[in-house]
């Protein structure tokens, strides 16, 4: 991509994203070191909240930020006309369609050029943000999305916190202290069940060694 | 007294001095370390060097602020008490009916700095004991939500008084009038206590690893022994004394009870938080200091030393 068309982005992130992520609220990051720095690879996060995508974002150095790709619901973020620029411009993002009104086929192959390209995908494998924190069942696509290209490495991320700082249908974000932990990256060199049950897996032990986590109630 | 420099005006040389005593022991502790190497585990090791090298960034950090003036150490103490407020929020069990509520209560923090900014003794002492200890209930109730409520308004209000309340007063010893204090400053004051309650924090940890055998609240943190406590106390007692002349304007014998004051109460701060940590089922408040924790874990004993201190000041000398 050319210098020029990053700038916006770079700008978005330095002005704006980067601020209010780390200004406002707090990240206890866990193994960053495992963040990929260049593709073909899937980050494979938990979604609780739209904050979700900048902080994964904002982890990244300014000059590697052209490189991820967050694969994200065409029908909200292609609202308006606002949205639309502000997605595929400043966030860089490669729209889904959810409801299937658009063919599958030409997301899928976005996607799949994005990795071919060496880019890095962010993927919330739940689908949509859940209720209440909770981990919902996750969905197969991303297993054939990694398989689709050969040496595609799937980083999962858990994340806790956000949900409070912004929460679904919440418009103001309240400081809070997120947990962000990334795990070790998985293969997709396997059959599909296993590999679902190894992410599945993965995402509930990271989830479980955040400090801001759910189950950190009083006792009754 | 000032030694003349115009970015330094607050120190005196007494302060200037204590501050590089801090630095030469931070340079003893890191070239100890680097000693200790062969005679360590790796993980030992990593974990020894990561905290002495926080200790250079925090001590740098707060070094800074005091020597910049009064105006860069307020904003200082006022990103600390926020950063400590948004930790203790982060980890108590929140309802999430109560967001708009913190977020209004995050604006005690530049409020309470602004009144010691201007110097209004009257209002910092009262508006969060006696205005947010009111309002917050009320403010609870008008978002509808009762479940929870009594728990809501005791954690909310104890996460204020303690991260903001308390550690404005650390803030406020650079507003007593320095005529009162020519040995020390303002940022004497400053140094004298966080000094004393960290070094109280080691002593207490020293004493307990060498003699230390009976116990004293084993379900709350298995570390605190009655010979690390009272060795602890008595070590800071004493110091509290010594550098008392130097840097404040309490006589020998009154640092005597200003140490052991500090001694006391750090080791009530310190317990404080860990029964906060238990009974939540963590380890640390957050990963904010590398080896240390969060910030919460570093201040759990300057939020009751502080507020003791300031007015065991107050009351013998100002």
């Amino acid at each position: 991509m050319p210098l020029i068309k990053r700038l916006p982005k770079q700008l978005f992130f330095l002005l704006i994203v980067k601020p209010v992520v780390y200004l406002l609220l707090g990240l206890n990051i866990y193994n960053k070191q495992r963040l990929p720095s260049h593709g073909p690879a899937i980050l494979a996060a938990n979604h609780n909240s739209h904050l979700d995508t900048l902080v994964l974002m904002a982890l990244y150095p300014l000059g590697e930020l052209h490189r991820v790709r967050p694969v994200a619901a065409a029908d909200y973020f292609l609202r308006n006309r606002f949205t639309t620029w502000l997605s595929l411009n400043l966030i860089g993002i490669i729209p889904l369609d959810r409801q299937g009104q658009v063919d599958k086929e030409q997301v899928f192959e976005q996607c799949q050029q994005a990795l071919a390209d060496g880019q890095i995908l962010l993927l919330f494998p739940e689908g949509s943000r859940g209720e209440a924190e909770e981990l919902q069942p996750l969905r197969k696509g991303i297993y054939h999305l990694a398989r689709s290209h050969a040496g595609t490495q799937v980083v999962p991320i858990a994340m806790h916190g956000l949900g409070r700082a912004l929460p679904k249908g919440g418009s103001m974000i309240v400081p809070f202290n997120a947990d962000v932990a990334i795990g070790e990256a998985l293969s997709a060199e396997q059959e599909c069940a296993p590999f679902m049950e190894q992410l599945q897996a993965s995402l509930e032990s990271l989830l479980a060694a955040c400090i801001t986590r759910r189950d950190a109630r009083w006792e009754d | 007294m000032d030694i003349g420099l115009p970015f330094m005006l607050d120190l005196t040389p007494n302060t200037l001095c204590a501050m590089l005593v801090v630095v030469a022991m931070l340079v003893i502790a890191s070239v100890t370390q680097l000693l200790l190497r062969s005679r360590l585990s790796d993980d030992g090791y990593l974990e020894l060097k990561q905290r002495i090298n926080s200790w250079w960034v925090m001590v740098g950090v707060v070094f800074t602020a005091l020597m910049i003036g009064p105006t860069a150490s307020l904003i200082f103490f006022t990103i600390l008490s926020f950063i400590a407020l948004r930790e203790f929020f982060s980890i108590l069990p929140v309802r999430v009916t109560d967001r708009r509520l913190i977020l209004a209560l995050y604006l005690a923090v530049p409020l309470q700095y602004y009144w010691v900014g201007m110097g209004w003794y009257g209002m910092f002492i009262v508006f969060i004991p006696v205005y947010l200890f009111l309002l917050i209930p009320f403010g609870l109730l008008m978002l509808g939500e009762t479940k929870g409520f009594i728990r809501a308004v005791g954690s909310y209000q104890w996460a204020t008084m303690t991260t903001v309340f308390a550690i404005s007063h650390v803030a406020y010893l650079l507003m007593l009038p320095a005529e009162e204090n020519p040995a020390g400053g303002g940022v004497g004051l400053v140094i004298y206590l966080v000094f004393l309650t960290q070094f109280n924090d080691v002593a207490q940890y020293i004493w307990g690893k060498k003699f230390g055998n009976r116990k004293i609240v084993p379900a709350i943190s298995p570390n605190k022994t009655w010979a690390g406590f009272l060795g602890g106390v008595a070590t800071t007692t004493l110091f509290g004394a010594l550098l008392a002349p130097w840097l404040t304007p309490l006589p020998w014998w009154l640092g005597l009870g200003a140490g052991l004051l500090i001694g006391l109460a750090g080791f009530i701060g310190d317990l404080t938080v860990s029964a906060v940590k238990r009974d939540l089922r963590i380890k640390d408040t957050s990963q904010l200091i590398p080896g240390h924790g969060g910030i919460l874990d570093r201040i759990d004993s300057l939020m009751y030393t502080a507020p003791l201190f300031f007015h065991f000041l107050v009351y013998t000398t100002y």
